[in-house]
């Protein structure tokens, strides 16, 4: 390392640049060789040199009057980036200082737990899939520095029986307290009948003292831990600590981790941020493991388009009165929770906004009635369950991009708790950012979209709506209400056929419509003048991921020269990024296509359920290309779809810290 | 003549009525009718066969008047009467030369210069044949006039003999095209081999039986996938679905909202059509259009089988709204589904609500790689070209 160092003088240079020179990052780094051991090691400079002009924009917008917003990108050239962000921190940091060198030394060894940090990159999407791997697998490939994604539950499930090993247990006493400050008092607080500080004991010890610091890390985004004023003195010591406390993330994070001075954090939390692998469903072994634990007993479909074998397809129908009757088994489940999944399942609730705000409403249930057990630290505790109930709906129905941001803000919150509140004020402070969450991403960024796409209604438009979306339903009726003289054209799309009841209430409040089927959409398209559409989620690289058959009214839209505007909250934004259809989407009901109600003649498909070499597909979202977007209407404003990627990042934080 | 008007009464009716279906089945119908007719003919010269089978012709397609009715017809039923017309002007023309011997042999002396104005005339309706220029057009008017003169100036024995040959000629040329009519899905399907590979993704669209012919004749040599859009208002792509699985392909059933995302995994578009328009654009059912837009987008070939008899000697002019035809509602909304909507309608002097349900879709031919008909592949850009080989100019416009 050191040689290399010496060969490459220039990367040290640029990171100068960036943080103070007083940092000498490279000797630090040698000497932090050794704890190291359980990432692997590499080129350090050059990739942090490559990534360090990318991540230099300051960011224009903070929102620190919503919570201490630690503003972990900042790239001030302070001296000493991490006492600056430390000082934003939560307050809870500078009790930890002293207590974290023991802890560290033990880091390597055991599994990590940046709690929050897995948490986030887990339930993105494909939520609780991967998270109850097994720790002894986990640990195994710990030292090795290879990955696993389940280092959560594993870390929980790996304490355990240290923690039933002990008879009386100081663990079970210190870790209670949900904040981990107290640490340091943890020994002398516990009546200890055993002399010994068993080995046991400090483990469980340096196990909670782990959790705090992730919970103080991961929200921010690996702040540092020092207090600014002891930073100066102990400058020395505390760059030891960074280093020791990044390696537990390091091992959670997807990528090899390149080390680096103050950078360190920020690619972390870089990596943090980019979306963890989906459950591909051709992988058996997966698979396997996923039904072994999963609630809703799904049976597989029998007949699978080739195309799609990594995603599920179940027979639809049979689990609901399966799940009806295992209702009394699983006794964890919250009764809140339950009645939400099933309501997907049945697709009682469907639409994005629904979807997300009958799932937060449902945790917020379950906050409310929430008891911290015996032994366990409400941030941890609380995180596992929700963790718990996700994959529970994602049994029931693939999560929504939006909701798997909206599970990421909850456990980011949840993780952020200052751990000296107590168990009523923590679980109210959830609930007041759960409704926050919907307040401010969701209702009044509807409002804000109303506001600007009707500005751009005018009289005399056509304009052509696609299925049934809530904002641009909202766009409509308040360009109604304002008076303005327009028509709308309402296509829609088997089998769900949702724009027969947006066209209900159009007409119902006196909107003038026309409805046609989507295979009518060149046919109409020349009198249209606009395109309004919404979305599940817009990608990073500007592709929209909607309702199936947007891309094709966006597709003739574009042919025909008509703009199309995109309506989306911006916590539906996801910095993930996909080129067609196919690789991520989900497959709903496959007889719901031979169905179709309402005509009697049309009954080919009757009796071929049972035929060997046709398929039904019965896709639900594609992928809208962004050069058929003029125009995404967000509560930032109205962008292109270029500029997707840049609110996906400024204002990521925000989405987090709300 | 009551025998063949009423022949064509019953068959207008039949087309009024709808009991026709397919294009196929309406072209081999027509062609079959106008050969009765021919056969019952007596006096049988070739301006008389004309004027009798444009008249038909008239009252064939004026069983479905477009304009009036908004109802797209069976456009293959002009087709054939054209066709037909066309082999009646191409018989008399051939007939003319093949009689210059004779007339040379038989009244040399007596008819020496009707003779000559023969050839003369023989040159110019060759000419017209051959070449459907501006220049033959012009030629049309004097050529027609001397054709008068000259068939006053024949002798009547003659004639006769020239009539019986004619009518011979015209009744074998139709007995041709009615063969061709029935072996067209066989020609198309030859070509199959040619442009399906193994393990290829094909995708279409509704039902045609032509698409049919074709990959069943493809799946003898070769393995692989079809993807059927379902075409909603009429929802054929089931009804093709299940017939294709039947006959042992691996089919897929998607929804029509669903041809972008698929058109990505696909190696080609095969669709039938309901009319070749001259300009090498397509009248379809209805989502053929934006299919063809995703196919063009992907970079798919969009390959359109259809047999010569769908060629359509138009241009389109406004295709979308002239070539259709406007379906009931009732395909979409149920009736009353709607009704206590409208009487909570504030404004209920106003029409508050429309449905639009068209059946057909143009598909411009800058968005169709192929034809595939049953005398070869063609561009769309060389469709005038066949237009011009298979129609005479007179015709277009009966």
């Amino acid at each position: 390392m050191d040689a290399r160092r010496g060969s490459l003088p220039v990367p040290r240079v640029r990171q100068v640049g960036f943080f103070t020179p007083n940092a000498q990052p490279a000797p630090t780094r040698s000497q932090s060789g050794p704890p190291d051991s359980s990432s692997p090691p590499l080129s350090d400079s050059p990739a942090s040199n490559s990534l360090s002009p990318v991540m230099i924009p300051p960011p224009r917008h903070h929102s620190d009057n919503l919570a201490a917003a630690p503003r972990p990108t900042s790239p001030l050239p302070v001296p000493e980036p991490s006492p600056f962000r430390r000082r934003g921190a939560d307050n809870n940091n500078a009790l930890l200082v002293g207590s974290y060198n023991p802890a560290e030394t033990l880091l390597a060894m055991s599994p990590s737990s940046s709690h929050v940090g897995d948490g986030e990159s887990e339930e993105t999407m494909s939520g609780g899939w991967f998270r109850r791997s097994n720790s002894g697998k986990l640990a195994s490939s710990l030292p090795s520095g290879t990955f696993d994604f389940s280092p959560v539950q594993s870390t929980a499930e790996a304490l355990k029986p240290n923690k039933v090993q002990n008879p009386v247990g100081i663990s079970e006493v210190s870790a209670r307290p949900a904040p981990k400050e107290q640490q340091p008092e943890a020994p002398s607080s516990s009546k200890q009948p055993k002399p010994k500080l068993t080995k046991a004991e400090r483990r469980a010890l340096q196990e909670s003292q782990r959790a705090a610091k992730a919970a103080a890390k991961a929200p921010g985004g690996g702040k540092s831990v020092a207090a600014p004023e002891e930073v100066a003195t102990i400058k020395s010591v505390k760059q030891h600590q960074t280093q020791k406390k990044d390696a537990p993330q390091v091992a959670v994070s997807v990528a090899a981790s390149e080390r680096k001075g103050g950078d360190k954090s920020q690619e972390k939390e870089r990596r943090k941020d980019a979306p963890a692998p989906r459950m591909q469903f051709d992988d058996k072994s997966r698979v396997e493991k996923a039904k072994r634990r999963s609630v809703v007993d799904q049976t597989e479909a029998k007949k699978r388009v080739e195309l799609f074998r990594h995603l599920p397809q179940y027979e639809h129908g049979t689990q609901l009165a399966d799940l009806e009757s295992k209702f009394l088994q699983l006794d964890p489940m919250h009764p809140a929770i339950y009645k939400v999944g099933l309501q997907y399942l049945a697709g009682d609730i469907s639409g994005g906004n629904a979807r997300c705000i009958a799932m937060l409403q449902a945790f917020q249930q379950v906050v409310k009635d929430y008891s911290t057990p015996p032994e366990k630290t409400l941030p941890r505790d609380l995180t596992a369950k929700i963790s718990s109930y996700v994959s529970f709906f994602t049994q029931c129905r693939p999560l929504s991009m939006s909701m798997g941001n909206a599970i990421r803000f909850l456990k980011n919150r949840i993780a952020k708790l200052s751990p000296s509140l107590s168990e009523s004020e923590s679980k109210s402070s959830i609930c007041t950012d759960i409704d926050r969450f919907i307040n401010e991403k969701i209702v009044l960024a509807d409002r804000v979209i109303v506001q600007h796409a009707s500005s751009k209604v005018k009289d005399g438009d056509v304009l052509l709506v696609y299925g049934s979306s809530c904002v641009v339903e909202m766009v409509l009726l308040h360009s109604h209400e304002l008076g303005k003289q327009f028509r709308v054209i309402v296509v829609d799309s088997r089998p769900k056929l949702e724009g027969k009841a947006l066209l209900r209430r159009l007409v119902a409040k006196g909107v003038h419509c026309t409805y046609t089927h989507i295979n009518a959409v060149s046919y109409v398209m020349h009198e249209v003048t606009k395109v309004f559409l919404g979305a599940s989620s817009v990608l990073s690289n500007g592709t929209v991921y909607s309702r199936v058959g947007t891309a094709c009214v966006a597709m003739v839209a574009h042919a025909f020269r008509v703009p199309v505007i995109i309506c989306c909250e911006a916590y539906k934004f996801h910095e993930r990024v996909q080129l067609d259809s196919i690789c991520s989407n989900e497959l709903g009901d496959p007889d719901a296509i031979g169905k179709v109600p309402g005509r009697m003649d049309v009954n080919y498909l009757n009796d071929v359920s049972n035929s060997g070499n046709l398929q039904l597909l019965n896709l639900m979202y594609d992928a809208t290309p962004a050069d058929y977007v003029s125009m995404i209407v967000t509560d930032y404003g109205m962008i292109p779809p270029t500029s997707v990627p840049v609110i996906v990042r400024e204002y990521r934080r925000d989405h987090l810290l709300i | 003549m009551p025998g063949p008007q009423l022949l064509v009464d019953e068959f207008v009716s039949q087309l009024r009525k709808r009991k026709v279906e397919g294009s196929q089945a309406t072209a081999q119908l027509t062609a079959e009718l106008l050969r009765t007719v021919i056969s019952q003919l007596r006096a049988a010269e070739a301006p008389i066969l004309i004027e009798t089978v444009r008249k038909f012709g008239r009252e064939l397609i004026a069983a479905n008047p477009f304009v009036e009715t908004f109802v797209l017809p069976e456009l293959s039923v002009g087709n054939i009467v054209r066709r037909v017309l066309r082999i009646i002007r191409e018989e008399d023309a051939s007939g003319v030369t093949d009689g210059l011997p004779s007339d040379g042999d038989n009244q040399e002396t007596a008819d020496y210069a009707d003779g000559q104005v023969s050839s003369a005339d023989v040159l110019a309706t060759r000419r017209l044949l051959r070449s459907p220029s501006l220049h033959g057009l012009l030629d049309r008017v004097s050529n027609a006039h001397t054709d008068d003169m000259g068939g006053k100036r024949k002798a009547p024995a003659d004639k006769n003999a020239k009539a019986w040959m004619l009518k011979h000629n015209v009744m074998e040329a139709i007995n041709e095209l009615v063969e061709e009519i029935s072996g067209c899905h066989q020609q198309i399907a030859e070509q199959a081999l040619e442009l399906i590979h193994h393990n290829e993704v094909i995708l279409t669209f509704g039902k045609s039986k032509s698409v049919m012919e074709f990959l069943c004749a493809a799946k003898k040599k070769r393995s692989f996938r079809v993807y059927v859009a379902e075409g909603a208002p009429k929802y054929q792509g089931h009804c093709f679905a299940k017939d294709l699985s039947a006959e042992g392909f691996r089919t897929t059933l998607i929804t029509d909202s669903a041809v972008f995302a698929m058109i990505s995994r696909v190696n080609m578009v095969v669709v039938g059509a309901h009319t070749v328009m001259a300009n090498g654009g397509i009248i379809g059912p209805v989502g053929l259009n934006m299919l063809a837009l995703a196919a063009k987008q992907h970079g798919v070939p969009f390959v359109v089988v259809a047999a010569t008899h769908k060629l359509c000697p138009l241009y389109p002019e406004n295709p979308v709204v002239r070539l259709n035809e406007l379906k009931s509602p009732s395909d979409l909304l149920q009736f009353g589904e709607f009704s206590e909507c409208m009487e909570l309608a504030p404004d209920s002097s106003a029409c508050v609500l429309n449905v639009v349900n068209p059946a057909f879709d143009y598909v411009p031919p800058q968005l169709i790689n192929l034809f595939i008909t049953d005398i070869g592949g063609h561009n769309p850009s060389f469709m005038y070209r066949l237009i011009a080989d298979y129609y005479s100019a007179d015709d277009f416009i009966l």
